[in-house]
């Protein structure tokens, strides 16, 4: 077959040289000659084109069959191995091996932290090593270590139950309380740098209310393909947010979901949420919160690339029980969040909340950001943002963010 | 108690595809969906997670799709990693064993195709987004259309026996229609085999083999990279001196640098797209080939 081809190649490469010395009216007649050369050539291409394709698809039946046949590599866990194809001796160890992602967050920060503590000028803060893989037919596990330059602490480690019946889904471990939304955002998901107020004020601190315990989500089933999730939430009773007095005192959280698209380019997100846990200031006192929350999500998808929007609001209230007085504190932010380039997005917030052990006090501000990410593994942000006080200081910073993705790509938040 | 709930959750895997109503089938493409329909026919139902004219890398896990999951019969992917930023965790939420990876449900509809461009050698990201197990864009290869069309039979007539008959009879359909078709397409493209091309993304290895293009560039200076300065100064540069005709332009991509290089050179931008829905006419697996083919075509022709 190519001993022809080339061959060919040869004649109708030469021939334009040898046509040039010919007398004139030959010219034609050999023009006539090439073209009726080139049809030939060009027909029996065409045939050959044809039956290579032929003895392709008849390859790929082949292989395809073969494939069939052959033992189904092990466990295709969810994010895939990062390594060669099936078949390398030199790395079938490797599919056992979790999947393995390591998120750094390095932050600098500059400018007048009024009286409040400072948050130092460069540090790198919270890093997570995410390890995640299939256990067996009936589980996945993750495990998330976040690394900040004074130690390592779980954010969460735990097992998800993929094949539980009646649409439930379960998980057992340390996780992030789906109290709200953002709450349940580890921080590289996050439009800032930083925890909004009212979770810092109302759900225990900056890392937000995580808990160690049971989690059962299952689907309550609405008309017009409405996305609808309870979830119990069943925790010890002690943790940043919540602290227990005795062992039998746990911490509970109730979050309903409802998830709706607005046609193919916008949806909108609503969850409600409600918690209770012991406070720890007397062996019966408590803390019940009630969370309502919204995001709207706008993105054209042919656009997708280069242009959305994501509109957030969220409202807490807190009703902590004291002996002399209870303390009910409100707190709430809204965002909006507008991508306007590949590569570049800006937001920016209003946060106001009231403390959670001090109705009379509150703290409010608001924030801008500007985020550019190089490519899907590496982002930059800058954020102002100015926080007034309750005890009458203001800090107006400017947080500085990098951000690196390595390891397994891990998928993208929504 | 992971055991117990780990035994309570086997009945519900083996009862769940009793049902007589039609085989429910969610693909991630709508070229998967597309072929899934023409083999399965009325007994099947498709519904496809990603739109043609949108990017298939960036897709939101969004919770309606996790809706459409809980119910399937049958998940067809496409595989080779295009998918990793928003499958697993929407397969984990689905509450539907049947199908998760290795499941009877489950079918990755790369397995016995020609992928193209397996990197040989180690993978780091400089080099981009590049997917370890191959350029995922092989459907745009017929031949790879048929091995796809067989799989899905295949697996169909297995999670539906009473449809066997029914499934050979969509798949040899199809395959006889795609037999028809090639040679239109190949008869529409054989005088321009061989064509010098750049693309935006690489997203063309399997089409330009299968129709001879030779794609001596992409607008992207690494996968997933958008254009830069002196990238576009390179592509400037091979356009002229390899004389270079077309730019193929993916719908979801901005046309700016690519115009401003047709700009500049006077190549033609052609928008070529790589999924069936990447716009109104393109409805299957087959109008997929002939507007992209009659596109080729027309931009070349023009140029005359």
């Amino acid at each position: 077959m190519h001993a022809r081809w080339s061959l060919l190649g040869i004649v109708l490469a030469a021939w334009p040289s040898a046509a040039a010395a010919q007398p004139p009216d030959a010219v034609a007649a050999l023009r006539a000659e090439l073209a009726e050369l080139r049809r030939q050539y060009e027909e029996s291409l065409a045939r050959l084109e044809r039956r290579v394709a032929d003895i392709e698809a008849e390859n790929a039946a082949l292989r395809e069959v073969a494939a069939a046949t052959a033992p189904e590599p092990p466990v295709v866990a969810a994010p895939a191995p990062q390594t060669a194809p099936a078949g390398d001796a030199a790395m079938t160890s490797s599919y056992w091996n979790p999947a393995m992602s390591v998120i750094g967050n390095f932050i600098g920060v500059a400018g007048n932290a009024g009286d409040a503590d400072p948050l130092p000028s460069a540090e790198l803060s919270e890093s997570e090593i995410a390890l995640s893989a299939v256990v067996d037919p009936y589980a996945r596990a993750d495990l998330f270590l976040a690394f900040g330059e004074e130690g390592v602490e779980v954010e969460e480690g735990f097992v998800t139950l993929t094949a539980l019946p009646a649409n439930l889904l379960a998980k057992v471990g340390r996780m992030r309380a789906g109290f709200g939304k953002v709450n349940t955002l580890h921080f590289h998901s996050r439009p800032w740098p930083d925890q909004p107020l009212p979770v810092v004020n109302l759900l225990g601190g900056d890392e937000g209310w995580i808990g160690t315990g049971v989690s059962l989500a299952g689907l309550l089933p609405l008309p017009a393909d409405t996305f609808s999730e309870a979830t119990l939430q069943v925790f010890g009773g002690s943790s940043e947010l919540f602290e227990a007095t005795e062992r039998s005192d746990l911490a509970y959280n109730l979050h309903y979901r409802v998830f709706r698209d607005l046609g193919d380019a916008s949806n909108l997100d609503l969850g409600l949420s409600w918690a209770q846990g012991p406070n720890g200031v007397t062996a019966s006192s408590d803390t019940r919160l009630w969370g309502l929350d919204a995001t709207y999500r706008w993105k054209p998808l042919q656009r997708g690339l280069y242009r959305g929007t994501v509109l957030r609001g969220e409202v807490y209230r807190s009703r902590r029980d004291a002996p002399d007085a209870v303390q009910h504190a409100l707190g709430w932010f809204t965002s909006a969040d507008f991508q306007l380039a590949r590569r570049w997005s800006t937001g920016a917030r209003y946060e106001w909340s009231e403390r959670a052990d001090d109705e009379t006090l509150h703290d409010s501000g608001p924030a801008v950001t500007l985020t550019f990410a190089p490519s899907d593994f590496l982002q930059l942000r800058g954020e102002v943002r100015r926080r007034d006080f309750a005890e009458g200081d203001t800090a107006t910073e400017l947080l500085l963010q990098l951000q690196f993705a390595i390891g397994a790509h891990g998928a993208h938040p929504f | 108690l992971l055991s117990v709930l780990a035994l309570a959750s086997v009945p519900s895997a083996t009862g769940a595809a009793a049902a007589t109503a039609k085989m429910r089938i969610v693909t991630t493409l709508q070229d998967l969906s597309s072929i899934a329909a023409a083999v399965g026919g009325d007994r099947v139902d498709t519904f496809a997670l990603a739109k043609g004219y949108q990017d298939p890398h960036f897709v939101d896990a969004k919770p309606s799709f996790v809706l459409q999951l809980s119910r399937a019969d049958l998940l067809i992917v496409a595989g080779l990693e295009l998918e990793v930023g928003y499958l697993p965790p929407l397969v984990d939420q689905s509450r539907n064993a049947e199908i998760h990876p290795g499941a009877r449900g489950y079918l990755d509809a790369s397995r016995g195709c020609d992928v193209l461009q397996r990197p040989s050698g180690p993978v780091t990201r400089a080099m981009g987004d590049v997917h370890p197990q191959g350029n995922p864009h092989y459907w745009t290869d017929p031949a790879n259309g048929r091995v796809i069309a067989r799989a899905i039979a295949a697996r169909l007539a297995e999670l539906d026996p009473d449809g066997k008959a029914a499934y050979e009879r969509g798949l040899a359909a199809f395959d006889s229609e795609l037999d028809r078709k090639e040679k239109e397409w190949d008869q529409k493209l054989a005088p321009w085999f061989g064509t010098k091309v750049v693309s935006f993304h690489n997203s063309w290895p399997n089409f330009a083999k299968r129709f001879r293009l030779d794609v001596v560039g992409h607008i992207e200076p690494k996968p997933g990279i958008p254009p830069t300065p002196s990238h576009t100064l390179e592509i400037i540069q091979l356009i002229e001196r390899e004389r270079i005709p077309l730019i193929l332009v993916e719908p979801y991509f901005d046309t700016k640098t690519p115009k401003y290089i047709a700009g500049k050179t006077g190549a033609t931008v052609v928008t070529l797209y790589p999924s069936v829905g990447g716009t109104e006419e393109i409805t299957d697996y087959f109008a997929l080939f002939d507007v992209n083919v009659d596109a080729l075509v027309a931009a070349l022709e023009g140029r005359r």
